[in-house]
């Protein structure tokens, strides 16, 4: 059992805020169009953690996460970020480290339903919310649609800002299911790809879509 | 079989190859055939695309399930038994002699197993005459960013306390780093005297033991015809300067290599370009044979040129290794990434043609210089010496040295920055000449495949409806641009292949070469497939280990060329093997087996066709195998054949903000035979976007008085991402030149060579005004703008 009193620091806001956050949090203006939701997301999960009287570490802590659909337990000094924590303590290196201070999305990962760049969010403020992962975004041996599309349409090339631009594809049609493609260029504006294979992201996407709502 | 075998030599044969591109209509383009020599053992000629099943069809990558689930392994994910974890302390100032470093508080910080002070640097350019410098217990820095020390811990962030600890003493040195500051006559010495970088499997390096002065090595010279007679002859001239910026490669995978070092050998995980070059290069600096050193490469993020050979990182991973007794993983950071293993060079170009009233070049001069920092490589003579038809040539190419980091190859070294000077000029000629820009390059290039391409794209683009510079009336002005591509089939002949057909019906490819992303894992299952009647997904390929046999390097668009006609030859040999197993059991000759469709059969009675894996379960041995080295090409040209391409770029430039949209993009290229149009256009794509990101964003700033990178990070280096990705209407022409078993060529390189000229042309046709300066930034558009105006 975590010791932190997830969901009792809403009165604390900003003051739960701690230096690293808020830098980490800031850089992300600069992480393009879909940093100012990202931002939220970043400061929510902030402000979800301990409060400033919760003082732990600098050692490592007990932490409970719940990781696609299964409740792990790890220790990890509370400066780790989630994606360190996914990557080297839970072996789930699909979430890639690309810049490491949210200006590239290839860590995307998800918090409940909410796409967010793990590099950005510490691993001891998750508390209870869902993280999703590109390993666990289909069930082990099946493909989301977004999955599949990505193949077909040759989406990929070398494929190391892939788990992060299907994670924040799979997203946009979770809460769109119809999107244009500004729509998916919008859902992507923080993923960096150096391969230049955004065309196909979109195309991959699009079509994604059209399966998942019957017409494929 | 055509062809004079009194010809031949013995163990050859005559065949008759496709030749040209289908469908096309450019006389002396159409496909036709051609007959070529080839040794006996060769496969037969391989039928045009239309004619395959597997070949030249859009097959989705074999391993796109494994890169879409995250369950694609890299190096940054490896993690070994005991792993330990490296981190590397870098130099802050620009250029300094290193007087101690203590590594003492590093040693003894908790968790850290091993530490390495680094006594040779690799990767940058080294004085010929070592006595020209003061002896030195350490390496002089010459850049901010070398790496200094290094050490491993228990984990990363031990690891990064511990280097922090290491404390340097410097004495700093004078320094430049602003390539006009460097080439004046008093200008800081970054080397005391000449200095030449060694060449990198990529085609990085420059030309060597050229004279120096100063910081200014070269000029190296290419020299056909006179220039000044051809001047003379000229009615039209054009003469500007060019200038284009530095850019970093910005792989997302960052440098990185797992080293494990055993008593009796070395096991390398290495995010790179080439596991051979790897091997090679950490045998050397850790003094042992070849054969004791082992690269993987299974999945490797993003290579543009800069991962070649152990670099730094590797010699420093393999060091720590060794003393640690453990595995160790070193990765650089992203700021390390921007700062040390390489960047294209900038330039300087003075460009001047001339042609006659009738649109003929009578003289091309290019005067050219650039910093590669402390490496070379900065000539762009390449588009201005082999594009065009001109008698009179002269191209004199120098690199200038600075205290920045080296340059590496980056993706068509030379040609992006030479094609944006060239290709503006020919535009400006056209002008003068009252020719259609695309004419008057018709008149000029003999390349039977980019007239075609500019046939092709002239139509897709609606070329003839373009308007007269400027035509908007409105702030925001659209225009449509174009420009062309060359680059060089390169060959690599150390690249071999092995196929295994079991006895359960499976079909393995073996071949240390790597997969960086162009999918040459998929167009390997291609070939194999198709000589065995199968899909390419019934193929497993395993490669990028240099326990298997040697792959090339990939580079210069080689990796296709050179590798697939070794796996078409050695899937024939297995192929053949299991035609003689079967011919008793059907009770023909092995020639008369067919496979075709998952199915074997006698090639006059397919009704007696049994699958594919019973008549694997027919061969007496587990096994049979077929394993093959690259042939050379069937002809050897007195030139490198060219590899063409040629793009449309339609824009729109906002004319109070100066901002720039790219629009739509036509691109036109050729590689040969392509193997999978689906791989070969997402590499297209790629190759426009880079160039997108070359021509407006890019640029590494060195703060001139602090010598540091400014922005060494991945938001204030701006990368082109999805909201500046225009619309991209690709054409893959077949173009066959009878010169391999499967006749494939590459496109890494072609396709990103036009691409900023072309935007440039745009520009021009948007707003009648010319930038000649990289990147087309708002602040330079509105300068371009402000400075037409007042003229």
């Amino acid at each position: 059992m975590a010791r932190r009193r997830h969901g009792e620091s809403a009165k604390s806001s900003l003051k739960g805020l701690s230096r690293r956050d808020f830098l980490k949090s800031a850089g992300f203006g600069a992480a393009g169009l879909a940093g100012a939701k990202l931002l939220e997301a970043n400061l929510l999960a902030a402000q979800s953690g301990p409060a400033a009287s919760d003082e732990i570490g600098p050692g490592p802590v007990p932490l409970k996460l719940n990781v696609n659909g299964t409740p792990r337990a790890i220790a990890v000094e509370p400066r780790t970020t989630l994606a360190q924590a996914l990557r080297d303590n839970l072996g789930l290196t699909g979430t890639k480290v690309v810049c490491d201070r949210g200006a590239c999305s290839a860590c995307t990962v998800w918090l409940d339903a909410t796409p967010v760049n793990a590099c950005m969010v510490l691993a001891v403020d998750v508390g209870k919310r869902r993280v999703t992962t590109i390993e666990g975004l289909a069930p082990e041996g099946r493909l989301h649609p977004v999955q599949a599309a990505f193949v077909a349409h040759d989406a990929t090339q070398c494929g190391y800002c892939t788990p992060g631009m299907v994670m924040s594809c799979a997203a946009l049609l979770a809460r769109n299911a119809n999107p244009s493609l500004d729509d998916v260029k919008r859902a992507v504006s923080g993923n960096l790809c150096r391969c230049g294979t955004y065309p196909k992201v979109f195309a991959a996407t699009l079509a994604a879509a059209e399966t998942q709502r019957g017409h494929p | 079989m055509s062809g004079k075998s009194s010809t031949l030599g013995p163990g050859m044969r005559a065949d008759t190859l496709p030749f040209g591109i289908p469908g096309a209509q450019a006389p002396g383009a159409t496909l036709t055939t051609v007959s070529r020599a080839v040794a006996e053992n060769e496969p037969p000629p391989l039928s045009p695309n239309s004619d395959l099943r597997v070949v030249g069809k859009p097959v989705p990558r074999i391993d796109g399930a494994l890169k879409v689930t995250g369950r694609a392994r890299y190096t940054a994910d490896m993690q070994l038994p005991g792993m330990l974890y490296a981190s590397v302390a870098t130099s802050r100032l620009p250029h300094a002699r290193v007087k101690s470093i203590d590594m003492r508080a590093a040693q003894a910080h908790p968790g850290v197993r091993a530490v390495h002070v680094v006594k040779r640097v690799l990767g940058v350019a080294v004085l010929r005459d070592k006595s020209a410098e003061m002896p030195a217990d350490f390496p002089i820095v010459r850049f901010a960013g070398q790496p200094i020390a290094a050490v491993a811990a228990v984990s990363q962030t031990a690891a990064d306390e511990a280097a922090a600890l290491i404390r340097v003493e410097y004495e700093p040195l004078p320094f430049v780093v602003d390539v006009d500051e460097a080439r004046k006559p008093d200008a800081p010495l970054v080397y005391p005297g000449p200095a030449d970088q060694p060449h990198t499997a990529g085609g990085g390096g420059g030309l060597q033991n050229l004279p120096q002065q100063g910081n200014v090595h070269g000029p190296a010279r290419n020299e056909r015809g006179n220039v000044e007679t051809g001047f003379k002859q000229a009615d039209v001239m054009v003469e500007a300067e060019f200038r284009t910026q530095v850019q970093t490669h910005g792989a997302l995978e960052t440098h990185g290599m797992v080293a494990d070092w055993r008593g009796d050998g070395l096991t390398v995980y290495a995010s790179t370009q080439s596991t051979s070059s790897v091997r090679d290069e950490l045998a050397e600096i850790m003094d042992l044979p070849e054969s004791r050193v082992r690269v993987l490469t299974e999945y490797m993020g993003g290579g543009f040129g800069a991962k070649f050979g152990a670099g730094n990182a590797g010699a420093m991973a393999a060091e720590l290794s060794r003393k640690a007794g453990a595995p160790v993983r070193l990765t650089l950071t992203r700021k390390d990434e921007h700062l040390s293993t390489g960047n294209r060079p900038n330039s300087r170009q003075h460009l001047k043609i001339g042609a006659t009233k009738d649109g003929h070049l009578t003289a091309i001069d290019l005067r050219c210089f650039g910093t590669g920092g402390v490496g070379t490589g900065a000539g762009a003579g390449g588009p201005a010496a082999n594009m065009y038809q001109c008698p009179n040539l002269l191209v004199e190419e120098s690199d200038v040295f600075t205290n920045a980091g080296p340059a590496a190859a980056f993706r068509a070294p030379g040609h992006p920055q030479g094609c944006f000077a060239l290709e503006q000029v020919i535009d400006e000629l056209a002008e003068k000449l009252d020719l259609d820009p695309l004419e008057l390059r018709g008149r000029n290039d003999n390349s039977a495949v980019r007239r075609e391409e500019r046939r092709i794209g002239a139509a897709r683009a609606h070329w003839a409806a373009r308007r007269a510079p400027g035509a908007d009336r409105g702030p925001i002005k659209r225009g449509i641009g174009v420009a062309q591509a060359l680059w060089y089939r390169i060959v690599n002949l150390d690249s071999a292949c092995e196929v295994r057909i079991g006895r359960d019906g499976s079909v393995e490819l073996l071949s240390a070469v790597q997969d960086i992303g162009g999918g040459i894992r998929t167009a390997l299952a291609q070939v194999v497939a198709e000589e065995l009647g199968r899909e390419a997904s019934d193929v497993r390929v395993s490669i990028g280990d240099t326990a298997y046999p040697v792959g090339p390097p990939s580079g210069g668009s080689m990796t296709t060329t050179s590798i697939t006609p070794a796996a078409r030859a050695a899937v024939f040999q297995a192929r053949q093997a299991m035609s003689a197993a079967l011919g008793p059991f059907f009770g023909v000759s092995a020639s008369e087996i067919e496979m075709r469709d998952g199915k074997v059969f006698p090639r006059a009675d397919r009704s007696r066709a049994i699958s594919f894996r019973q008549a694997a379960g027919r061969l007496r041995t587990s096994e049979v195998v077929g394993r093959a080295s690259r042939v050379a090409d069937y002809e050897q040209p007195k030139q490198l054949v060219q590899y063409g391409g040629v793009q449309f770029v339609e824009l729109a430039v906002d004319t109070e903000t100066g901002v720039i949209k790219v629009e739509h993009v036509v691109a036109v290229h050729d590689c040969g035979r392509p193997l999978n149009p689906l791989a070969v256009e997402s590499q297209i794509n790629g190759g426009i976007i880079q160039g997108i990101s070359y021509a407006l964003y890019e640029d590494r700033r060195l703060d001139r008085n602090t010598g540091l990178m400014v922005n060494p990070n991945l938001e204030a280096y701006k990368i082109a991402g999805a909201f500046e990705t225009p619309e991209i209407e690709t054409v893959i022409l077949e173009n066959y030149l009878a010169l391999s078993s499967t006749d494939a060529g590459g496109i890494g390189e072609p396709a990103t060579v036009a691409t900023a000229a072309a935007i440039a042309n745009a520009f021009y046709n948007a707003t009648g005004v010319r930038v000649r300066m990289l990147p087309m930034t708002p602040a330079v558009v509105l300068d371009a703008l402000r400075q037409e105006m007042r003229a």
